[in-house]
């Protein structure tokens, strides 16, 4: 076991005053946080490494359970206040400089010992820098994920055409994964507005592959088990093209090749019609009178 | 890295029942979304239905996972039952003994992110399935 | 043992099916069902399965049965109601349940089985082979 902590523990002011001189020079932003912030998130770490070290020099031992905790903090704080991962890792490495030294000072007369505390301390830091890092990543992960989440809800919007038609236009390159948000928030749509048609819209898609057409007909499959029926169109000939060739079979599926022939059919299946006003004599428009 | 493990036995309809009750509590406790979690839950049905009726009864173990920073269910369904000679014959769709396995096991399979299955005849069957979030 | 209890509506069934059944109360409702439509020389069977949050391959057979066995007998059944995600599961699952009518709900359903049945009795008419 080593003995770094008794001299850290004895000096810990002093090291607190070192590390914040550090601090100021390498990583500060300023601009990110304030000097009563940094000095008490240094004060607290130091505090915490100091008593775990009194009992183990293992990371992972449950005497630095609270400096993990505190790191894992730490990370998902900056990383919130905008600290790059390197910026927020410096700040655990940068703690080195102050105990060595403190280290080199008060052990300066035993060589074999300073080196082997500094060794140890050293790497003991590193691994708790490297903890940190991991923490500011995943936390750097949930944030993609959530921001890209986010822009596939707002990039599928089902539009109601009529009473219980409903339109899909698609646009863009479809994936797997955004296909599947596409079929849930379609079926969804089916029920809350209770359509019987949905039309679904190709005309923006450039390319279609097997995978994509394979979740568009599981998506008219699951729509017909409630109890709608899903038309397609704008197939553009390109993309009839590698259906074909692809030997995707679409004959159960009602095909148009513009939206609005496909609006027209589903109109006609729900026995509505379209009817010129002035032919039913209802007309206001001025430009009749004269 | 398992969270939480809890066992529970197949010996009867009451128990598929209960077993996709467990299944649906521990994918909301996850927060799967709705999708999953009936995805979840219809592999745990046909599977647990498989464990009885073809297996005679057996028992799921349950564990909540993580790997890294993403979170799962593992649900291990296991018999001593008459086994499964010939696995591939078995996960092809359509294909049944007759003892009802039917789409259970292929459909099962595309139902989540994991799919493993050990048996040999006469050395009972244990399936393990994953879902994560 | 409970059973689910199936509803006459003039010369439809009406079936609501809430809760997680087990295997013997599928096989129950089957054979009651048979059993009624024969009884009362029924023309449409209506299932709703709106309240029904997992319909695994046996639940799937079972409806296909009861569709299959009530053409049989001459009448129509409509499912209604499905969730969306027991409609995804089921396509992933590879059942498609061809063969079966299906409505958005209780009251399209009803109408959908009211248009069969007419027609039904048209076609009859027509053919100059009743009444």
């Amino acid at each position: 076991m080593s003995s770094f902590y008794e001299v850290i523990r004895k000096n810990e002011s002093s090291i607190l005053a070192g590390w914040l001189t550090e601090l100021a020079s390498s990583t500060r932003r300023s601009d990110l946080m304030g000097d009563a912030e940094l000095k008490q998130q240094a004060g607290e770490l130091l505090r915490l490494f100091t008593a775990a070290s009194e009992t183990s020099s293992d990371p992972k031992s449950d005497a630095f359970l609270s400096t993990r905790e505190y790191l894992k903090d730490i990370a998902k704080s900056r990383m919130e206040q905008g600290f790059t991962a390197a910026e927020t890792v410096l700040f655990v490495l940068s703690l080195k400089q102050p105990v060595f030294n403190v280290l080199r000072d008060q052990l300066k007369a035993d060589s074999g010992k300073l080196v082997t505390e500094i060794w140890a301390v050293g790497n003991l830091l590193d691994r708790l820098a490297v903890l940190t890092v991991e923490h500011a990543i995943e936390f750097r992960d949930q944030v993609i994920n959530r921001q890209q989440e986010e822009m596939l809800e707002l990039s599928t919007p089902v539009v109601k055409l009529w009473d219980g038609v409903l339109a899909l236009p698609l646009i863009g390159t479809l994936d797997s994964a955004r296909t599947q948000v596409v079929m849930e928030s379609l079926l969804s749509a089916i029920v809350e507005t209770n359509s019987q048609i949905a039309i679904i819209d190709i005309t923006g898609v450039p390319t279609v592959d097997t995978l994509v057409a394979q979740h568009l007909i599981k998506t008219i499959t699951a729509a017909r088990l409630m109890g709608a029926d899903c038309y397609l169109s704008g197939i553009r000939p390109a993309i009839a093209q590698t259906i074909v060739h692809l030997g995707i079979d679409l004959v159960d599926v009602q095909t148009k090749a513009k939206l609005a022939d496909a609006f027209a059919l589903a109109l006609t299946r729900l026995g509505k019609t379209i009817v010129n006003a002035k032919m039913l004599g209802k007309t206001t428009s001025k430009f009749e009178e004269a | 890295m398992v969270l939480k493990s809890d066992v529970y036995p197949i010996v009867s309809g009451d128990d598929v029942v209960r077993v996709r009750q467990v299944a649906r509590q521990w994918a909301t406790e996850l927060k799967f979304s709705l999708v999953d979690q009936t995805k979840l839950v219809t592999a745990t049905s046909e599977l647990a239905r498989n464990t009885l009726e073809h297996g005679k009864g057996g028992r799921m173990k349950a564990e909540l996972v993580e790997n890294g920073s993403r979170k799962g269910v593992r649900l291990a369904f296991e018999d001593n039952g008459p086994g499964i000679p010939n696995i591939e014959l078995a996960l092809r769709d359509g294909y049944t003994t007759g003892g009802g396995l039917g789409l259970g096991l292929s459909g099962s399979k595309r139902l989540v992110n994991e799919f493993e299955i050990k048996s040999e005849a006469g050395q009972g069957t244990t399936v393990t399935i994953t879902r994560w979030k | 043992m409970d059973r689910i209890p199936i509803l006459k509506m003039g010369d439809c069934l009406l079936v609501t099916i809430q809760v997680d059944m087990h295997d013997q109360l599928a096989v129950s409702l089957q054979e009651d069902l048979t059993a009624q439509i024969a009884k009362h020389a029924t023309r449409g069977v209506l299932i709703d399965i709106s309240s029904l949050e997992i319909v695994d391959s046996f639940i799937g057979r079972m409806l296909a049965n009861i569709a299959a066995m009530s053409r049989v007998l001459d009448a129509q059944t409509v499912l209604t109601g499905m969730q969306p995600a027991v409609a995804i599961t089921l396509v992933e699952l590879g059942m498609s349940l061809p063969g079966i009518k299906t409505a958005l709900n209780v009251e399209r359903g009803m109408e959908l089985l009211r248009g069969y049945i007419q027609k039904d009795g048209e076609l009859q008419e027509s053919d100059g082979s009743e009444e």
